[in-house]
This record gives structure tokens, C-alpha cells and sequence, in this order.
């Protein structure tokens, strides 16, 4: 391997280490708010880059009536709810807070030029979408079961990856594609070409992600979930509703999760399937930072975006037996540096 | 008797006609269903058990399969060795996945199995010595007594047969010692270790076992095939087996089996009808089995069979066998005279950081006397309970247990030593009949392992631990309650069947975590009487209590904490006039303000 080589497959490895970075950041946030292991973060991904497929070639994105979908299954639930208690008007209030921004982003959708409209205002809307998603999917499917064990919640997970991935396939069709670069062009860096999109996805990948940092560290809905992170029951003494931190929590996963997804399909050729694969890449990233720490999860994207990249390049047809057998030394370090027994929770 | 046997009956008794009345095309159905219930009674060990789960059995079905094509093929070997080999493979992968993962807490075996299913499947399908995408062909016939199988008749005979005798064997190891110290992991690890259950030994035991399962079951598969390919051995078919075991109910062996049939047969039906119905190549089948998973594990998350298994009668409680009733109970350790000093404990410091929660305590236990500690919350009474039973380590000063240091020791090497414990919150297994839930408290004074319990070859011993469970509850006067469910007794009552356990283990000493908490009078009095009687008998008791009340009746000495140190040691009737623990409890008498 020339040094050029390396630089190029440094330079490949840290782009996919960013998008990675971002995935494994939602995983670790969604997992200790609401202690869900959200395996279908991968289908968000390539909902949200499919949607953005479809609108730029003049279709409709079919993933708005699947969000009203899930809007009327989300009013159903909490009318159950409010018919037990006798309280029939606050059936509309229920009904107009699961199924009011499905039904105006339906109304966007159909109502504007998507197809003509600029990138950046595309992008927008499918993000809005994606923000929508993700709460919906808390509501419908994990809060009926918020109080159960991390392993029920783990199979939810696996559940719905296998409803939305068939669904997938429904919305979007069976082709892969791909979309356009934000910027075309390259600059040259020590000699070697960089391309101006691995300066977007790494770049907006650290902006989102301090952008995040600040919004934990010092706006009081981050402080919010912060403490429903550390410690569930106490917060909800404090008036912070775990319902309400889940839904914020999954929020932010469907919109880092559309963004990565977004980012990671201007690179390569994205089909319906290939979010649970990216999504378990960022899993593996999240397990080095042990589900907990966030500074050690990006340090471990940084690792996978590099192992993928450079195994791609000696061993291809086995870059990816390789990514996840990674897990198994990773996890032995782990054992070995924690040592003893979790107290397990009950 | 007859009644409550009878749907076993009806299930052998239709296994054995199958071949009789079906052929072709639902026989074989049949088979695979007997394949899939393999693999989910092994997730049924793991998961119903032992509380963990993977989601790569498929992998290792795969590992069985291609071990027996790769090695009959390529390497002419005998079928037969070639299962010696699977098993070892799996085995060794097993053994490294569950050491790695194991130590840690629950999530990571499920997420590394998650990783271990891809990168398998992904091998396969990669590796030319396996043949790629297309697999191995030409994988001879299996022989046996110098029959060739190649029937599916003589396939549902071999199948179900293994599946028969799994589940016989794996109903009697969980009836044994080492049984009841797999299904104590789901009580929590600090019981379970305070009982001398290694608890990561246990979790080990049952991966390996499941993955082995998963192995035969692959051996198998291949035969019948003939060939192999990675497709059957994809994450997603692992997945398909943990859901097997959820919607049958994975407590339950009978519910593995129950959810392979549910799964299996109306999955087929919707495959075959669904994309007719709605004319389109679509993958709908996994929407509608994704959205039921769902809705079972939002709505029904134990499974069917629970509900099925109340259609007809169930055992009330099984009268103990003359056999078992003449057990002698096991032989008891030599026991400390009377007075001779059991425990002493010489300047126990213990700081987390910069707080001190014990500064320098020393005091005695002696054999036949109950000694009480107390002391207003936050006095550090349960940290130095804790430093005691091993749980955590003094930063200085000794712990000498029987003239033993126990500093460096763990919980379950101090209950080896003869330190029985129980626990603040009540940790029973709820579920599981109160004789068993005191018979794991003998678990140290066994011996056999599991393998021989599965071919009940563990009998005679097993009879000496009941009869050693039923000794130390007809001390306790719960010995009609011995074949209940631990749950349904009162708080009480739990709390008499933990000092139960704890005697099980044939203690020197007894350490209490507040055994009066949460009683009614009664209820405390009757406890009274218990540790007194067990007083008499010669036993050390160390009891942390905050109930005065019963503390000054029943102790012979008491010792006093506050803000980590001991401020008093004596009789109870000295300790009640000692004006440092007045000071303590009641603040400042006599300031003026």
C-alpha cells in the first residue's frame, strides 16, 4: 500500500466514521432516556434518503401516509385511554396532538412543487418528516411497553426493524439509488484531492453533534433528558413526564438519523435493506462507548469508519465480517476493564 | 393423574402416528417445525432460564450444518465425527462469546450476537472453501446401524426423537441442584451468589448449551437436505427463532414447542397466500409478523402457553414419596462451642472517596448469641453489613471469620465458609415452590453437576437436599407451605423462608438485614421466637435492625453506630440508659434549645 492509498482510505474512513459517529450518538441517547435499544434507527435512515429519492423524481414521498398511519393507530391507543376515564372531549384533543403534523406535512407534500423546489428546502421537509416518525414509533409501539425489560424492549425493536424493513420495500421498490453531492467539486490538501462533500458530511457531523453538546449541557429540555438519563424515576418526581422524554428523545433520533441516512446515500448507492446494516455499524460504535459515554462511542465510530475502510481495501469481500467480529476483541476489553458484575436492574 | 398426563399423551401418541397417516410435502413440514423446536428449547434454557438472549442461534445452526458438509465433502469424514466436530466448533465459538459478554450486564449478549449472526452468515456466503452463495453439494446420506436415512419417515423418527429427549432431560436438570441454581439467575446476581451460585459459570452453561442445541439441529438439517447454502443460517432466521420462543411462551419448555407450531405453520400459510391474495412479489408477510409481534409482546409478552396450560387441570402439590420422606437430611459441618468467638471484626474502615462510612469499628460475634446492630440512617450500618458478607471490601482493618480472613474473599467463597445471609428487600424466586427456593440454599453442600442430573443420576443426593430443605422449614414451622409458590405467602412468611434458606446452607452465622421491617406485631413476634429458639440451638446471629422494640427484647448484646462509627457496645439494658446513644437518637437532650 502506497501512502496515497492510506491518505485516500483515511480520508473515506473518517467520512463514514462521521455519519457513524451521528448514528451511534442517537442510539446511546434513545437507550439511556428510554433504555430501548432502537435497532430500527437504520430504517429511519433510508426512509429518510428514499423519501428524498422520490421527491426529486417527481413522486410523491410515500412515507407521509405511513406517518399518518400511524397517527390514527397512536389516536386509537390514547382514545382506549380517555374512554375508560369517561372524558369523550378529550378525544379531539387527542386526536388533533397524534395527528396533526402527519396530516399538515400531508398537506405540504401534496400541496407543493416538490420537485422543483431547491435542495436544501427538500431536505427540510423530509427531516420534518423523519422528526414526526420518530416520536410516532415511541408512542405506537415502546411507550405501551415502557415499563418492561430491556430485553421485551429489545425484541419491539426487532419487531418493528422486521415490519418497517418489509414495508420498506412497499414504499420505496426493490432499486438502490443514490443522491446528488450538496457541492460538487474537490480541493487539493497535501497533495491528496478531498472531496467538498466529506467536508460537508464531516463537518455538519461535528456542528450537529456540538450543537447537541450545548443543547444538553445548557438548555433546560436537555437538562431534562439529562435527568431522565440518570435516573428515571427521580426526574418524573421532579415533574419530568418519561413520556415526554422519550418522545423528545426519539425525536432527535429521527432527525440525526434522516440526516445521516441523507449523508451517507450522497456517498454510495442506498436501497431499502441497507439501513439495518449501517444502523448495527453505529450499534457497534455505541458498544465500545459501553451504551453510556458519548466522547468514547465517537472515538469508537472513529475506529469502525477506519476498520471498514481499510479492510474494504485488502480483504473486500470480508469488510464486513470483519466490522462486526471487531465487536468480539471490543468487547473483551470492556469485560476486562469493568471487571465485575453490573447490578442488574429489575 | 391420568388427566393432568394426558395432552403429553396425545402429543407422543400423534407423533407416532404422523408418519403413518402423512407423506410427502406436510411430513416434511413436520420435520422442519421438529428442527425449529430444537433450536428454540435451547433459547428456552437461555432465555426463559437464565434471562439473556441471542439472536444468533441461526449462526450456529449454520455451524453445525456446514461443519457436517464441509467435512463429509471435502474430507470424506464419517457423519457421525463430523457432529463431534460441529459441536466442538460451536462449542469453543460459544464458550468465547458468552466469556467476552457474560462478565457484563444483560444487553451486550443479545447485541453481540446481533454482530456474531451477520459476520457468520456474511462468511459463508463469502468463503470459496464453503462454496459461496451456492453452498455444498452432494453431502452423503447419514447411516445408522448400517440403515441409510433417507426418508422423511426415518428423519421424523430421529427429530423428534432428539426433541423428545431434550426435553426430558432438560426438565430433569432444571428439577436438580444445579437446576435451581440456573433458574436463581433470574432472582438477581446478589442472591444468587450470597447462595454460592457462581453466576457466570451458570450463564456460560446455558449459552453453550443452547448453541449446542442449535448444532445438532444444523447436523441434522444438512442430512435431510443434502446440501447446504448460507440463506436458512441469515441473522433473520435467528431472529424468527427467538420469536418462536416469545409467542409460545419462553418460560415454558412446552411453550418452545407450542410457538414453533404456531409460528412455523401459519407463516407458511402466509407465504404461500398473502402475495397470491395481494398480487405483488412484496415481502408482506413481514409486515403482518412484525406488526403481530408487536402486538403479542405489547399484549401477551409471557407467551401463549400460559394460556393455554389452563385448559386443563394443573398440580396442586405433589405428596412427598415414602422415598423421599425417609431421606436422611446431609451431614452438617462441626459447629463452634458455645460461647467461642465466630467473627471479629479489628478497625473496619471503610471510605468511598472522601466519605468515611465505617471509621475503625471492631467488635465480636460469638457462637449462641444474638448480637444487633443499630444506629439512626445513615450510620453506615449496612455498609459494614455489606463489608461482612463480602459484598464490598473495608479499605483497612481485618474481617476474621472462623479465625479466616475474609477481606479478599467473594460472597460465595464467605457462604462456603459457613456465612448465611438474607436480605433487606425480600429476594425469593417468586414463582418457584418454597421448598425449592430453600433447597438453593444447600446448593454448596451438593455435588452433582448437571449432566448428571439431566440422566437423573443425581437421585439419591437430590433426596438428602429436599429432606435438608424440609428439616431446616419444620424449624422455621413453614413446613406446610413447602410446596407453594414462594410469592403467594405474605411478607412475613417470605421473610421466615429466607432464614430458611439461610439455614439450608448449615451457617455458623447468621447475618440479618433488617428481618423486621415491614412485619406486624405478630408477625414480629413469631420471628422473635425463631431467632431465639435457633439462639438455643447454638447458632450466631448479627442482625441489623431499626425496630428498637424488638431489638432490645431479643438481643444479648447490641452495638451502636453513628455517622460511620461506633458510639456504644453492651446489654440492651445499658445500652438504653448510655447517654451517647440517648444523644443519637433523641438529639441533644437537655440543650436548653
Amino acid at each position: 500500500m502506497t501512502f496515497d492509498i492510506a491518505l485516500y482510505l483515511g480520508q473515506n474512513g473518517v467520512t463514514l466514521a462521521a455519519i457513524y459517529g451521528l448514528l451511534a450518538f442517537a442510539l446511546v441517547l434513545v437507550f439511556a432516556v428510554t433504555r430501548v435499544i432502537f435497532i430500527p434507527q437504520g430504517e429511519i435512515m433510508t426512509f429518510g434518503a428514499l423519501s428524498l429519492v422520490a421527491m426529486r423524481a417527481g413522486h410523491p414521498p410515500l412515507l407521509v401516509w405511513l406517518l399518518v398511519g400511524l397517527g390514527i393507530v397512536a389516536w386509537f391507543q390514547d382514545g382506549l385511554a380517555i374512554l375508560r376515564t369517561g372524558r369523550k372531549r378529550r378525544l379531539l384533543h387527542a386526536g388533533a396532538i397524534n395527528l396533526g403534523a402527519p396530516l399538515l406535512l400531508l398537506l405540504l407534500v401534496y400541496s407543493l412543487p416538490l420537485p422543483t423546489m431547491a435542495y436544501s428546502q427538500q431536505i427540510a421537509i423530509v427531516l420534518a418528516m423523519c422528526a414526526v416518525f420518530g416520536p410516532l414509533l415511541y408512542r405506537v409501539v415502546y411507550a405501551p411497553a415502557a415499563k418492561a425489560s430491556v430485553l421485551t424492549l429489545l425484541l419491539l425493536s426487532v419487531a418493528l426493524h422486521i415490519a418497517l424493513n418489509s414495508l420498506g420495500l412497499l414504499l420505496f421498490g426493490p432499486e438502490g439509488s443514490q443522491l446528488p453531492a450538496f457541492t460538487d467539486g474537490s480541493f487539493q490538501l497535501g497533495g491528496m484531492p478531498v472531496s467538498l462533500q466529506s467536508l460537508w458530511i464531516i463537518g455538519s457531523s461535528i456542528i450537529l453533534l456540538a450543537a447537541l453538546f450545548l443543547f444538553f449541557r445548557f438548555s433546560l429540555y436537555g437538562k431534562a433528558l439529562r435527568a431522565t438519563a440518570v435516573n428515571r424515576t427521580g426526574a418524573q418526581l421532579m415533574g419530568i413526564s418519561p413520556v415526554f422524554a422519550g418522545r423528545a428523545a426519539f425525536l432527535l433520533a429521527g432527525i440525526v438519523g434522516a440526516w445521516s441516512g441523507i449523508l451517507i446515500a450522497t456517498t454510495t448507492v442506498i436501497d431499502y435493506e441497507a439501513g439495518f446494516v449501517i444502523g448495527l455499524k453505529g450499534f457497534v460504535a455505541a458498544i465500545i462507548g459501553g451504551l453510556a459515554s458519548y466522547p468514547t462511542a465517537a472515538a469508537g465510530a472513529l475506529l469502525v469508519g477506519l476498520t471498514e475502510s481499510f479492510a474494504s481495501f485488502w480483504a473486500s469481500a470480508y469488510k464486513d465480517v470483519i466490522v462486526f467480529l471487531l465487536i468480539i476483541p471490543v468487547l473483551l476489553w470492556r469485560s476486562m476493564a469493568s471487571g465485575q458484575h453490573d447490578e442488574e436492574e429489575s | 393423574m391420568m388427566l393432568r398426563r394426558l395432552p403429553l399423551i396425545l402429543f407422543i401418541g400423534a407423533l407416532c402416528i404422523a408418519p403413518l397417516v402423512l407423506q410427502g410435502y406436510p411430513l416434511l413440514m413436520l420435520n422442519y417445525v421438529g428442527l425449529s423446536v430444537i433450536v428454540v428449547l435451547g433459547l428456552v434454557l437461555l432465555t426463559g432460564v437464565g434471562g439473556l438472549t441471542s439472536f444468533g442461534q441461526a449462526a450456529f445452526v449454520g455451524m453445525g450444518a456446514y461443519a457436517a458438509a464441509w467435512l463429509t465433502t471435502a474430507m470424506n469424514w464419517n457423519p457421525w465425527l463430523s457432529l463431534i466436530a460441529g459441536l466442538l466448533l460451536t462449542t469453543a465459538a460459544a464458550l468465547l462469546l458468552g466469556w467476552v459478554t457474560l462478565r457484563m450486564s444483560g444487553h451486550y449478549l443479545p447485541l453481540s450476537t446481533l454482530a456474531w449472526g451477520i459476520a457468520i452468515y456474511l462468511l459463508f456466503g463469502n468463503s470459496q472453501t464453503l462454496g459461496g452463495q451456492t453452498g455444498i453439494t452432494g453431502i452423503p446420506p447419514l447411516g445408522l446401524f448400517g440403515w441409510q436415512l433417507t426418508e422423511s419417515w426415518q428423519f421424523h423418527i430421529l427429530i423428534w426423537g432428539v426433541v423428545l429427549s431434550i426435553i426430558w432431560t432438560v426438565h430433569n436438570m432444571l428439577d436438580s441442584r444445579e437446576g435451581r441454581a440456573m433458574r436463581a439467575l433470574k432472582g438477581g446476581v446478589l442472591m444468587a451468589e450470597s447462595m454460592g451460585v457462581n453466576t457466570t459459570r451458570f450463564k456460560i452453561i446455558l449459552f453453550v448449551l443452547a448453541a449446542q442445541y442449535a448444532c445438532v439441529a444444523g447436523w441434522i438439517y444438512a442430512f435431510m437436505q443434502r446440501f447446504v447454502n448460507p440463506t436458512p443460517f441469515s441473522l433473520g432466521q435467528g431472529i424468527e427463532y427467538l420469536f418462536m420462543g416469545v409467542v409460545g411462551g419462553i418460560g415454558d419448555l412446552w411453550g418452545g414447542v407450542t410457538g414453533s407450531f404456531l409460528y412455523a405453520l401459519p407463516r407458511e400459510w402466509l407465504h404461500s397466500h398473502l402475495s397470491a391474495l395481494l398480487g405483488r412479489s412484496g415481502n408482506f408477510e413481514g409486515i403482518v409478523f412484525g406488526v403481530l409481534m408487536i402486538v403479542i409482546l405489547q399484549r401477551a409478552p409471557e407467551g401463549l402457553w400460559p394460556h393455554l396450560r389452563r385448559l386443563w387441570p394443573q398440580r396442586e402439590s405433589v405428596p412427598i414419596s415414602p422415598s423421599a420422606a425417609g431421606a436422611i437430611p446431609l451431614d452438617i459441618r462441626p459447629k463452634p462451642a458455645k460461647g467461642d468467638t465466630i467473627l471479629r471484626l479489628d478497625g473496619v474502615t471503610k471510605r468511598f472517596g472522601g466519605l468515611v462510612a465505617n471509621d475503625a469499628i471492631s467488635f465480636e460475634v460469638r457462637a449462641g448469641e444474638v448480637l444487633a446492630l443499630i444506629g439512626p440512617n445513615g450510620a453506615g450500618k449496612s455498609t459494614l453489613f455489606n463489608c461482612i458478607s463480602a459484598v464490598n471490601r473495608p479499605s483497612s482493618g481485618s474481617i476474621r471469620f472462623l479465625g479466616r480472613s475474609v477481606e479478599h474473599c467473594d460472597s460465595r467463597r464467605v457462604a462456603q465458609m459457613g456465612m448465611s445471609r438474607t436480605f433487606q428487600h425480600v429476594r425469593l424466586l417468586p414463582r418457584m415452590s418454597v421448598l425449592d427456593n430453600v433447597a438453593l440454599g444447600a446448593h454448596l453442600r451438593g455435588r452433582h453437576s448437571f449432566v448428571a442430573s439431566a440422566w437423573r443420576l443425581d437421585r439419591a443426593q437430590e433426596l438428602r437436599i429436599q429432606a435438608t430443605a424440609r428439616d431446616a422449614l419444620q424449624r422455621c414451622g413453614l413446613l406446610d407451605k413447602a410446596q407453594l409458590p414462594a410469592g403467594s405467602l405474605p411478607l412475613g412468611s417470605q421473610r421466615v423462608v429466607e432464614i430458611a434458606r439461610a439455614l439450608a446452607a448449615d451457617p455458623c452465622l447468621l447475618l440479618l438485614d433488617e428481618p423486621a421491617a415491614g412485619l406486624r406485631y405478630l408477625e414480629k413476634r413469631e420471628l422473635a421466637k425463631l431467632l431465639e429458639r435457633l439462639r438455643d440451638e447454638g447458632l450466631a446471629i448479627l442482625l441489623v435492625e431499626h425496630d428498637l422494640d424488638f431489638v432490645m427484647e431479643l438481643a444479648d448484646r447490641v452495638v451502636v453506630m453513628d455517622f460511620g462509627e461506633k458510639i456504644a457496645e453492651g446489654k440492651p439494658q445499658e445500652i438504653r440508659r448510655h447517654p451517647a446513644v440517648i444523644e443519637a437518637y433523641l438529639g441533644g437532650v437537655g440543650d436548653p434549645a
